[in-house]
């Protein structure tokens, strides 16, 4: 567990870090023209912040700390929720601005906020005068809190405010918080910023032409919630530096949920939460996974026990097996030599990583760039499909090779250079011999451009020649011998070389990225339950309810509930009963007709136990079970009693669902 | 292929919702559960006999909750981890939830809110969080400031632990928006814990995703089998008597309590109801007449004395009054007509 928390601190510090970066840009820009923006009719920065609601907590937390730091002012964050009304908004951000003034001369003329704080609390117990109040708040205090602080300053600063949710404001309480603003926006230097999650029609949707008149409005747009994911993979999945890994099925349910779903960054780094707490929780073996330095420390620390869990590990099996039968003997029995090869087997799946990881950057800038992209265009399909099973075998991968065949050649060598880079960087040094055999393509492409151009020449100047000749004859005669001369000669050599490096890459794919499931110990550092992870984030109660009354059998085991698809079983639970009866019926239910139905079920099963004489005590037991179950489906959500006929229920659900 | 056959699917899904729904007349029979002849049971009598009735598979459904059981240290973990648990499934999860709450939360501060008690509001969950937890006296003015002040205390203070036990957060108190707004930053705060559980099919939808990231919820099946005995005890079913609306017993206590002339009164409104009660369009009884009816029966002797007895009996709900077209007052029992068949029938015995 503490191993866990750590990693868990690392991610999300890593995490946190990565947003802000790339959030900053976006916030320079901003912070940037609020200074530009001053003394206009009211400055207005609307953010198109996409629909991932959940992530922009943090963008403006950033923001405002960033316009905090960079001289300016003082910043009011509001949210649609606290402000039903304009009393409220009011209150909110005038106790807002006063915090921040605290926060930034904490200690000169303490005594002047205190009376202004105090005033804030006045007017909160005199209900009655709030209009009064709010008003001279805004009237004569906020004019006045700004000359005395604009006097300290070096310039009158604007005072911010963040509207968080644009959409979920009410239209009034906007307009006349914009409308009571901007008539004193003299005295007062406002500034207001939209965060916007759909498109920033919705300004001029919710603001009529007279308020939005009194705007001066200014788009900024940040990055899209995809590339943040990819950047995130990038950063979390595709280095060494986390010995923790995500399975092929795994990343494909969250991927699946981010993109199908959400769009949340969040909810995406919370399933890798996830992913992390259940690996480490429910696999004894996962104490091993670890940096590279800790591992020898920990692997020689393992109990009798965990070399047993080791040894059943159906990935060691399929090593044991390879081995010659004294080591298996060895591996299987002895102890401190399964530990030694666990080491070494562990050490050579932290290379394998490396050197997966630079060799996957290198097939991506080739796969990328083929039209139609028949290996997907972002590095995570990519990733995804090398992990699944083998790359090379897939039809994806052939006709990519076919399509990298025909490449020309100033992109060639453009990814060339750039997986030379990627290699040259990658830490592993396996690598110097790879890099330096691509170096030397490069070098062959270079030479080959030179004799390109002077083949050019050559051509240029029987392309004179040709312009000399005017005879057709001629013309078609020496074309034809050109052609011919042409062909064979220049584009051999080009395309040898094309074939020779494309093999290459293909014979580098073989070697390297070899998916992580044929790897010896790999469930160590690869968590690949999907389907728990499924469960506890994208549940489907009505699924399990549905299945719970339509076939009991699944989660009672008893052999009685066992029945075929669609006949009701009459030993099954009430509720059960009372719900497949429901389903036969359409919109309105009679429920004497239901009532009916239910004990001639029940009766039948019964009969074989029950008297007929005590038959006016069981009436009353299966009566009083009927209403049971038929109020456990009320409260469930299946019916709701209905006033269009007497005694009747209406259905809420349709079909067998 | 799959793609294809969950298309079909789908479109089957969309042709029963409209098939369900394209016919305004619905056939059923008319029979009432008046017709049925049949007393209907009150809420005591109905305990008592499902008390008597057997359980079915005990057995099993006692190896499905152990089942559930041995999760818990895993649930403990991970609302360390500032996850919060939400249990779906069938049946009651009350008695899955005290266990946890007796095995675990024994010597931790905890609060357990029954979402199914229909007089539950979110004002009463804060003050029993900022009072006893928190031990601070003292009225907020919205729950909105509350839930700052509580914010507040807890961020200031880290010793400061509360795990919350909501069951049935689904329910008809709680499943309005502002409640789950107040519930889910309630939830987002790190030193809260909160397990919940739901029952209604379509509970995730009083949640959006902004809520949603509020309660970083981890779901779990939780299906138990367990009948719904303290969740319906609230749930006025048709089947059983309501309280709210007027019932025989009550008519007859009601009415034993009054003198002789009253109970005429009563009786010759009654009877002249039963009288038209095949037609459908029978305003009740007006006024004018009623009093006619009475003078000659010898029960009032004034316009104002069956008026003050009129009033009487519409603060016990016995009558009501309806302004006809004509500006007339008209008199009727608002209670069914066998209710008044038997109510008749009990006091002929007693006469």
């Amino acid at each position: 567990q503490q191993i866990q928390e750590d990693l868990n601190k690392q991610l999300l510090e890593n995490l946190v870090s990565f947003l802000s970066r790339s959030h900053s840009n976006f916030q320079e820009k901003t912070t940037e023209w609020t200074c530009r923006m001053k003394f206009r009719e009211i400055p207005t920065a609307a953010l198109v912040l996409g629909v991932n609601v959940t992530d922009h907590d943090l963008t403006f937390r950033g923001l405002s700390d960033v316009l905090q730091d960079n001289i300016t002012p003082y910043v009011a964050l509001l949210e649609a929720k606290d402000c039903p009304g304009t009393k409220n908004l009011m209150q909110k951000l005038m106790g807002q601005l006063m915090n921040c003034d605290i926060d930034v001369d904490s200690l000169e003329d303490e005594d002047c906020v205190q009376v202004s704080r105090n005033k804030i609390r006045c007017s909160m117990s005199s209900l009655i005068s709030w209009y009064e109040s709010v008003k001279k708040k805004t009237d004569s205090e906020t004019p006045s809190k700004k000359r005395n602080s604009s006097s300290r300053h070096w310039q009158s600063p604007p005072i911010v405010v963040i509207f968080k949710d644009m959409e979920s404001f009410t239209t009034k309480v906007l307009q006349e918080f914009i409308v009571i603003s901007s008539q004193h926006i003299h005295e007062l230097p406002l500034v207001l910023i939209f965060g916007i999650a759909t498109s920033p029609m919705i300004i001029h949707r919710l603001l009529p032409h007279s308020v939005s008149s009194l705007l001066c409005i200014e788009l900024f747009q940040s990055l899209s919630c995809k590339e943040h994911l990819s950047t995130i993979i990038d950063k979390l999945l595709l280095t060494s530096q986390f010995p923790f890994k995500l399975g092929e099925k795994v990343l494909q349910v969250l991927i699946n949920i981010f993109l199908y779903h959400d769009f949340s960054v969040q909810n995406f780094i919370k399933g890798f939460q996830l992913c992390i707490v259940e690996h480490f929780y429910s696999q004894p073996l996962s104490v091993l996974c670890c940096q590279v330095e800790d591992i020898k420390k920990r692997a020689y620390s393992l109990s009798h026990d965990q070399c047993e869990n080791i040894r059943r590990l159906p990935s060691f099996r399929r090593h044991v097996e390879k081995q010659e039968s004294g080591k298996q003997v060895a591996l299987l029995t002895n102890d401190s030599f399964l530990k030694e090869e666990t080491v070494k087997l562990l050490e050579d799946l932290h290379v394998y990583h490396e050197n997966y990881v630079s060799i996957l950057r290198c097939l991506h800038v080739f796969t990328s760039s083929l039209p139609k992209y028949p290996l997907g265009k972002q590095i995570r399909e990519l990733h995804c499909a090398c992990l699944e099973n083998r790359v090379w075998e897939t039809e994806e991968y052939e006709s990519s090779l076919q399509l990298a065949r025909m490449l020309n050649k100033t992109d060639l060598v453009n990814m060339l250079q750039q997986c030379v880079e990627i290699l040259m960087s990658s830490s592993g040094r396996e690598f110097d011999k790879t890099a330096e055999k691509l170096k030397e393509f490069l070098t062959q492409f270079q030479n080959l451009e030179a004799e390109a151009s002077q083949e050019q020449d050559v051509s240029v100047s029987s392309q004179k020649e040709l312009q000399k000749k005017t005879d057709l004859y001629h013309l078609q005669k020496t074309l034809l011998e050109l052609k011919e001369s042409r062909r064979p000669k220049k584009l051999t050599k080009f395309e040898m070389l094309r074939f020779e490096v494309v093999d290459y890459i293909d014979s580098l794919v073989r070697k390297y990225l070899v998916p992580a499931e044929d790897r010896t110990l790999h469930e160590i550092v690869y968590f690949n339950t999907a389907n728990v992870l499924r469960g506890h984030l994208n549940a489907a109660p009505r699924t399990a309810l549905h299945t719970a009354l339509n076939n009991p059998h699944w989660y009672l085991k008893n052999q009685a509930l066992k029945c075929d698809g669609g006949g009701i079983s009459n030993k099954a639970p009430d509720i059960c009963i009372v719900y497949k009866l429901h389903l036969e019926c359409g919109r309105l239910i009679n429920l004497v007709d239901w009532l009916e139905a239910f004990s001639t079920v029940v009766m039948a099963a019964e009969e074989p136990n029950a008297d007929a004489a005590s038959s006016d005590q069981v009436d009353d037991t299966i009566h009083a079970r009927f209403i049971r179950a038929v109020s456990e489906l009320e409260l469930l959500g299946f019916i709701k009693p209905s006033k269009q006929k007497t005694d009747h229920v209406a259905r809420l659900t349709w079909g067998g669902c | 292929l799959a793609k294809k056959a969950k298309e079909q699917k789908m479109g089957n899904l969309v042709e029963e919702y409209f098939e369900a729904h394209s016919s305004s007349k619905v056939l059923t029979s008319d029979r009432t559960l008046q017709k049925l002849r049949k007393r209907r049971l009150t809420q005591q009598t109905l305990r008592d006999l499902l008390k008597n009735a057997p359980v079915a598979y005990a057995a099993e459904i006692r190896d499905l909750n152990q089942q559930h059981e041995s999760l818990f240290s895993k649930w403990m973990l991970q609302l360390h981890l500032g996850f919060n648990i939400v249990l779906y499934g069938l049946g009651s999860k009350r008695d899955l939830l005290e266990k946890f709450r007796t095995s675990l939360l024994q010597d931790s501060v905890h609060l357990v809110v029954n979402g199914y008690f229909p007089s539950i509001t979110v004002r009463s969950i804060l003050n029993s969080i900022t009072e006893e937890v928190l031990d601070h006296i003292g009225t907020f003015r919205s729950p909105l400031d509350q839930l700052e002040f509580i914010t507040k205390r807890f961020k200031e203070d880290s010793s400061l632990e509360l795990y919350v036990l909501i069951h049935n957060l689904d329910s008809q108190m709680l499943r309005g928006e502002r409640s789950q707004q107040i519930l889910a930053q309630l939830s987002s705060l790190p030193s809260i814990y909160l397990i919940a559980s739901i029952d209604h099919i379509n509970a995730p939808l009083m949640w959006d995703q902004a809520k949603l990231s509020l309660y970083n919820w981890l779901w779990y099946e939780t299906t138990t089998f367990n009948p719904y005995v303290e969740e319906t005890s609230y749930e006025n079913s048709l089947l059983v008597q309501q309280t709210g609306s007027l019932a025989l017993s009550s008519l007859m206590h009601v009415l034993h309590s009054l003198t002789l002339n009253a109970r005429g009164i009563f009786r010759l409104l009654a009877q002249h109801q039963l009288e038209k009660k095949d037609n459908p369009s029978y305003p009740g009884l007006s006024f004018q007449d009623f009093y006619q009816q009475c003078r000659e029966a010898f029960l009032v002797n004034s316009d104002l004395t069956l008026r003050a007895q009129l009033t009487e009996f519409r603060d016990h709900k016995l009558i009501r009054t309806k302004r006809g077209a004509d500006g007339v007052e008209y008199l009727l029992i608002p209670v069914d007509d066998s209710t008044l068949t038997d109510f008749l029938e009990k006091e002929d015995e007693d006469v």
